[in-house]
C-alpha cells in the first residue's frame, strides 16, 4: 500500500496566480473544487501509521516541553468567572510551580469579555491572550455583530483572535461569502493574529476540510484551527494531517507560512506526541514551534505535567499533584 | 481405514482484568503457567509497570462511586460475588487443584472457605462502622463522632501460595469498606485470580473496583509502592519470596513518599483458613471525626 501524498504543484492548481482565484464566486469555486480529492481510507491509514511511532526518554522529555509551550490553555464555559480565568492565567505562566524549568504555555484562550482579566494577570509575561470571537461557537450572527465582537476583544487587549467560519454558507457553496467574512474579520483584528476555526466536525468530508483550509489561508489566516471543541468529532489526527498538508502546499505555492491548531479531544501526552510526529513528518520541522503549531486544550496540560513529573522523579505521579481546573 | 485424529488442545492465553475489561499486557509479554507437577497449564499476561499505571487510573476513577454506595449495597455486591463463585464451583475447584496441587476434596474445601470468607466480609459491610466508629464524650456541648472512611486506592501484592483463598482474603476486606484495589496475583499460580476476574466481570462489582494483574510482584510492586496516586499497599505477597525481605524494605521506603498506609509482609504466609480479625479491614481505613454543636 502506498501512502497518499499530495503533489505540492497539483494542490496549487498548477501554480496559478492565487490572487486571481478570489476574484469572483465562480473562479473561487472552480479553484476549490479543482483541489485534488482526498483518499479518505488512505489518509486514515497514513495517520494511523504516523501514530505508531515510539518516542521515549530524552526525545519524549523534549516533546513534552515543546508540547507544553504549544498549549493554548483554554476555558470556554458559560460558567467561567474572573477568578477562574485568573487561576488559569497563573497556571499558564507557571504550569508546574514546583519546577521553574517547566516552560510557560503559549497562550490563554478565553471568551472576549474575560480578555481584560486574563491580560491583567498575564501582564508582560509573554503568554498571549487569545479570544474566541465572531459569535463563537456557532457563528450564527450578522457580520456587523461578528466584527463588533472582534473589535471588542482586540480593544480589550487580545493578542490573538480565534474566529469561526460560517459553516452554513460554506456547506451551501457560498465560498466567496465565507472568504469575504474572513477578510473583514482580519481587518478588524488589526495587529492581533487571526486563527480561523473550520469546525471540521461539521464539514463532514475530508475534501471539504481541504477546501476550507485553502479558503481560510487565501483569506489571510495566520492559523487554521480544527474545531471549537464544542462539536464531536473535534481534532482528529487525519484531519490535522490534511490541514498540515494544506499549509505545507500553501507555503510551497505562495511562500507564506500558516500555522495549524488542533483543538478539542486531545487529552493525553501520548496523543500530543502523535500530533507532533505528524507535524514533523507532514509539514516539516519548521512547524515544530509554538508560533506555527498550537494545541487548543485544557486537560492536556495536566497530563503533560504528570508525565513530566514522572520523567523527572522516576515514579508515577497522580492528579493530586496538579491543579483541578 | 481413517485413523481418528487426536484432538488439538486449546492452549489459552489469559489476559489482565483492568477497569472492567480484559486487556492484554501493554508490554505484549506473557509467561507460561505450569501446574504443581510442571505440566503446561496456560499462558498468562505478564503485567508491566504501564499496566500497573493503567490499573491505578481505573481504580482511582472507580473509587468515589464505589465508596459512595451505601455500605448495605456493597455488602450485597460482595454477597453476589460469593454466589457467582458458588455457581462456577467446578471451574474454581479445577483452577485451585491444578495450581496448588491439591486433592479434589482439599480443593473443594478451599473453594468452600473462599465463598464463606466473602459472605463473612459481606456481612461486615454495614456493621464495621458501628464497631470501629464511636460517639466520643467531649468536654463541651458537641456531638463528637468518629467514623471510618475508605483510604482510597489500595495496591495488593497477593499471597504467592494460597492463590484463591489468600487472594480473596486480601481483596475482600479492602473493597468492602469502599476502597478500590489493584492486585498483583501469585506469579506461579495466577489461574484462580484470572478465574476470579472472570467471575467479577459478570458480577455486580463495578469495573475498576478490582483490577487484577498477573505477573511478578517483585517487578511491578516497586512501581505501585512509589506511585503517588496509590493510598495504601499490602505487601503480603512478598512473604516467602526470594529477595522478598529486601524488596519489602525498598517498597516501604518508596511508600513513605506520599505516606501510604503499608501492610507489611509477614515472614511466612499465614494460615488463611483461620477466621480473620478486623485488621484486614481497619488497616485500610481513615478515621474521620466531626464535631457538631448540640442544640442547634
Amino acid at each position: 500500500m502506498t501512502a497518499p501524498t499530495i503533489d505540492p504543484a497539483a494542490g496549487t492548481a498548477a501554480g496559478a496566480d492565487l490572487d486571481g482565484v478570489t476574484r469572483d464566486e465562480a473562479s473561487l469555486r472552480r479553484f476549490l473544487h479543482g483541489l485534488p480529492g482526498v483518499d479518505q481510507v488512505g489518509a486514515d491509514a497514513r495517520a494511523a501509521t504516523l501514530s505508531t511511532r515510539s518516542i521515549k526518554t530524552t526525545a519524549k522529555a523534549q516533546a513534552i516541553d515543546l508540547a507544553i509551550g504549544m498549549v493554548d490553555l483554554t476555558t470556554l464555559e458559560g460558567q467561567d468567572t474572573p477568578g477562574k480565568v485568573r487561576a488559569l492565567a497563573s497556571k499558564a505562566m507557571r504550569p508546574d510551580p514546583s519546577d521553574p524549568t517547566c516552560p510557560a504555555t503559549a497562550a490563554v484562550c478565553v471568551y472576549p469579555d474575560l480578555v481584560g482579566v486574563a491580560k491583567q494577570t498575564l501582564g508582560a509575561s509573554g503568554v498571549h491572550v487569545a479570544a474566541v470571537a465572531t459569535a463563537f461557537p456557532s457563528g450564527r450572527a450578522s457580520r456587523e455583530i461578528k466584527l463588533a465582537d472582534t473589535r471588542d476583544a482586540v480593544a480589550a487587549g487580545a493578542d490573538e483572535i480565534d474566529m469561526v467560519i460560517d459553516r452554513g454558507a460554506f456547506l451551501s457553496g457560498r465560498y466567496l461569502h465565507v472568504f469575504e467574512e474572513i477578510v473583514a474579520v482580519k481587518e478588524a483584528c488589526g495587529p492581533a493574529h487571526l486563527k480561523v476555526i473550520l469546525e471540521t466536525g461539521e464539514l463532514v468530508t475530508y475534501d471539504a476540510v481541504r477546501r476550507a483550509s485553502w479558503l481560510a489561508m487565501m483569506a489571510g489566516a495566520h492559523f487554521i484551527k480544527t474545531s471549537t471543541g464544542k462539536v464531536q468529532p473535534a481534532a482528529t489526527l487525519p484531519v490535522t494531517m490534511l490541514m498540515l498538508e494544506a499549509v505545507r502546499d500553501f507555503r510551497a505555492a505562495t511562500g507564506t507560512q500558516v500555522g495549524v491548531k488542533p483543538a478539542g479531544g486531545i487529552r493525553t501526552t501520548k496523543d500530543a506526541i502523535k500530533f507532533l510526529v505528524t507535524v514533523n513528518e507532514v509539514a516539516g520541522s519548521d512547524w515544530l514551534d509554538p508560533d506555527w503549531f498550537r494545541f487548543g486544550a485544557s486537560t492536556l496540560l495536566n497530563d503533560l505535567l504528570l508525565q513530566r513529573q514522572k520523567m523527572q522523579t522516576g515514579r508515577y505521579s497522580g492528579p493530586d499533584y496538579v491543579t483541578v481546573d | 481405514m481413517a485413523r481418528e485424529q487426536a484432538r488439538i488442545d486449546v492452549r489459552k492465553t489469559y489476559k489482565l482484568y483492568v477497569g472492567g475489561a480484559f486487556p492484554r499486557s501493554e508490554s505484549g509479554y506473557s509467561y507460561e503457567v505450569h501446574d504443581s507437577k510442571g505440566g503446561f497449564l496456560a499462558n498468562a499476561s505478564l503485567a508491566s509497570r504501564k499496566d500497573a499505571r493503567d490499573a491505578v487510573v481505573a481504580a482511582r476513577k472507580a473509587q468515589s462511586g464505589w465508596a459512595g454506595r451505601t455500605a448495605y449495597n456493597r455488602g450485597q455486591v460482595l454477597y453476589r460475588v460469593a454466589e457467582i463463585i458458588e455457581d462456577r464451583r467446578p471451574q474454581f475447584v479445577a483452577a485451585v487443584r491444578s495450581s496448588e496441587g491439591l486433592s479434589a476434596s482439599r480443593a473443594e474445601a478451599v473453594v468452600d472457605a473462599t465463598v464463606d470468607r466473602l459472605v463473612w466480609y459481606a456481612g461486615w459491610a454495614d456493621k464495621l462502622t458501628q464497631v470501629v466508629g464511636n460517639a466520643n464524650p467531649v468536654a463541651g456541648p458537641f456531638f463528637n463522632l468518629s467514623t471510618p472512611e475508605p483510604t482510597g486506592v489500595v495496591a495488593v501484592l497477593a499471597p504467592q501460595g494460597s492463590s484463591l483463598l489468600g487472594l480473596v482474603s486480601t481483596i475482600a476486606p479492602a473493597i468492602v469498606t469502599g476502597n478500590t484495589v489493584v492486585v498483583v496475583s501469585s506469579y506461579a499460580r495466577p489461574l484462580p485470580a484470572v478465574t476470579l476476574g472472570e467471575a467479577l466481570a459478570t458480577s455486580d462489582v463495578p469495573g475498576g473496583v478490582v483490577n487484577i494483574l498477573t505477573g511478578d510482584a517483585l517487578s511491578v510492586g516497586p512501581w505501585l509502592a512509589s506511585h503517588m496516586d496509590v493510598n495504601a499497599i499490602d505487601l503480603g505477597g512478598l512473604a516467602g519470596v526470594d529477595g522478598g525481605a529486601e524488596a519489602a524494605v525498598a517498597m516501604q521506603v518508596a511508600a513513605a513518599d506520599n505516606l501510604k498506609r503499608v501492610r507489611r509482609a509477614p515472614a511466612t504466609e499465614p494460615d488463611w483458613t483461620r477466621e480473620p480479625g478486623l485488621d484486614a479491614m481497619t488497616d485500610f481505613l481513615e478515621i474521620k471525626t466531626v464535631w457538631h454543636p448540640m442544640g442547634v
